[in-house]
């Protein structure tokens, strides 16, 4: 049961990637929202366990519950051929879908899958850091790269990633580069314009204290300007990480012989359903893993926002 | 987490000899601000904003002087003109005969407020000024601690500002600019943002850090009584444009401590600036009912 209900929740980020628009609007959402999200957790944190327990915990339970009953929701549909507008006949129930994936987890294939997957995310995920990070903090500290920059961004960054599939083709010497391109255009932006967005929030007192005491231009890059847009930069590179994972799928269904992306549209091409499941699900548990490790892994750098914290 | 820590005498802890050394030797003068025929002008979208007119100005070494007046008269504008911040339209601005054309370490800022670095902690602020001066680390976190206990807050070194209260934050923003032995302390009405009681424990705390160092202070405030409280001389500015309108001798014993605010010496001072600030106040008022 739990790991049905585990499965149900990794559905909703798959839901947004069918249609493009949406997505971009999630992620200036996030975008704009990330900054105060990131101040939240001081507060509860300070609660005390028992008042911990009567709201966070009862949340927790409820958002648990509601998960159940989807998966009950879908088994029962599955299971009766419910059809009216939406039809389930075809679709596998989650106790299927449970079984098939005991089967894959027993194979080496499936793992081959998401290794390939996880390694041209990598490779993505670092180069959009590095240019985005860097693209970005010359954009927000310089207004002649921002002109120059900011018309390419503007420009390419609400084509969605499957659109970019041909001409990754035709540009692209191999398969593996046209997928690592277009999920790196994907983890790009998000990180390019937060981080504009942070190094723009530099507090110009600071920026003088530094300056009265003795610091050189260089000196307040590194002291000033990077960590105060550092809570700014870490939401970028969280949304990044979401935005890669989807555009992977992109790339992954063009083409390739392993990766998730390219295991979910092989199954729907072999007729096995349950595996197409499966694809979505480990796409999205992959992509929300990631995320919470980009999160994890930035908590040091943003150390002095915590209330409360040393003394 | 209390402000009583203000009181202890951390100034016996120390090493006076060598804090005096980097200072300057004793006998030579440092830290002689002179300002003038100063103009500073602003471009607006509304045409030029004469903030500061013809300001002449001369500060001794070691002097506290107060630049007092009404918001916006531009008392602020001309510290950060002694600063290096704002260059002067006219006129000109030097300290120990250099005339002054950037930030430097030798004239300490201290902000009204949130003008810690929030990710360094408290010594690593205090230590940032030596640091980026070419100290090593061990020797700026050791000048760090040193002035940290000068304003009574050693025990929180590794705290992170966001922590503090904003009496203790203002103590390290003090403790920080000091930490560059500089020959002036430019401050921007550093105690404006705290309730009455604390401002009054920050300032003799300060009274008492001058007197050990006696470097050169300029203190901006529009708080009479803090101006009289705490300096040798108040100048008094006017309303836009921003002028020296007087130049009042405080001729009040030293060391003060919070009974001289109800002496008659400090009431006949007080309310002499009192009849200067209400007159150029009202001006002020004037000129906007006529503006708007």
């Amino acid at each position: 049961m739990d790991n049905h209900s585990n499965a149900a929740r990794l559905t909703e980020p798959m839901e947004e990637t069918d249609d493009s628009p949406a997505v971009e609007q999630i992620i200036q959402k996030e975008a704009t929202m990330a900054p105060p999200m990131a101040e939240k957790p001081s507060d509860t944190s300070r609660l005390p366990a028992r008042i911990w327990m009567k709201t966070i915990g009862a949340r927790y339970l409820v958002r648990i519950m509601a998960l159940i009953v989807a998966v009950v929701l879908w088994e029962l549909a599955s299971r009766n051929g419910f059809h009216f507008y939406i039809n389930f006949d075809n679709i596998p129930a989650p106790s299927v879908v449970g079984a098939a994936l005991v089967d894959e987890l027993a194979g080496q294939e499936f793992y081959l899958h998401i290794l390939h997957s996880l390694e041209r995310v990598a490779i993505a995920y670092v180069i959009a850091v590095v240019l985005g990070v860097i693209l970005g903090v010359a954009m927000g500290r310089s207004r002649w790269a921002e002109d120059i920059i900011l018309p390419y961004i503007e420009l390419l960054r609400p084509i969605p990633a499957v659109a970019w599939i041909p001409l990754a083709i035709l540009m692209l010497p191999t398969e593996q580069s046209s997928i690592i391109f277009i999920t790196f255009l994907g983890a790009l932006f998000p990180v390019i314009l937060n981080t504009v967005h942070g190094v723009e929030q530099t507090s110009s007192v600071l920026v003088r204290a530094a300056r009265s005491l003795g610091a050189s231009r260089t000196a307040i890059l590194w002291h000033v300007v990077l960590p105060g847009a550092m809570p700014s930069i870490v939401a970028g590179l969280a949304i990044g990480m979401g935005v890669a994972w989807f555009s992977l799928l992109a790339g992954e269904i063009i083409s390739g012989q392993y990766g998730i992306g390219y295991y979910t549209w092989n199954s729907y091409t072999l007729i096995q359903y349950p595996q197409i499941i499966i694809g979505m699900l480990t796409i999205g548990g992959l992509g929300t893993l990631c995320t919470l490790l980009v999160r994890k892994g930035c908590n040091p750098l943003l150390k002095w926002q915590a209330k409360g914290g040393r003394s | 987490m209390n402000e009583a820590l203000l009181n202890d005498n951390r100034l016996a802890v120390l090493d006076h000899s060598r804090l005096r050394a980097k200072a300057g030797k004793p006998g030579v003068e440092r830290g002689r601000i002179s300002v003038r025929d100063v103009d500073i002008v602003f471009d607006t979208p509304t045409g030029s904003h004469v903030a500061v007119q013809n300001a002449n100005l001369t500060v001794r070494p070691g002097e506290f002087v107060c630049l007092l007046g009404p918001s916006g008269c531009g008392k602020s504008t001309l510290m950060n003109s002694i600063a290096g911040f704002v260059p002067p339209t006219r006129g000109d601005v030097t300290v120990d005969s250099e005339a002054v054309t950037a930030p430097g370490p030798d004239r300490g800022m201290v902000f009204q407020q949130h003008s810690l670095f929030p990710w360094k902690t408290v010594r690593e602020n205090v230590a940032f000024g030596p640091l980026m001066a070419g100290v090593g680390q061990n020797e700026a976190n050791s000048v760090a601690r040193t002035f940290l206990s000068l304003v009574g807050l050693a025990a929180f070194e590794n705290a992170y500002p966001n922590t503090l209260s904003g009496g203790m934050q203002q103590r390290v923003g003090i403790a920080r600019a000091l930490a560059n032995y500089p020959s002036v302390l430019l401050m921007d009405e550093p105690f404006g943002a705290l309730d009455a009681q604390t401002r009054i424990m920050m300032q003799e705390n300060l009274l008492e850090i001058w007197r050990e160092f006696h470097n050169t202070v300029v203190f901006v405030t529009h708080d009479i009584d803090e101006a009289v409280f705490l300096s040798d001389r108040i100048v008094v500015m006017s309303a836009s444009p921003g002028r020296i309108i007087a130049d009042i001798k405080v001729d009040l014993p030293r060391p003060r401590e919070q009974s001289l605010l109800t002496s008659p010496g400090f009431m006949a001072l007080k309310r002499q600036c009192l009849d200067l600030i209400r007159k150029e106040t009202l001006s002020a008022f004037q000129q906007q009912n006529k503006a708007g």
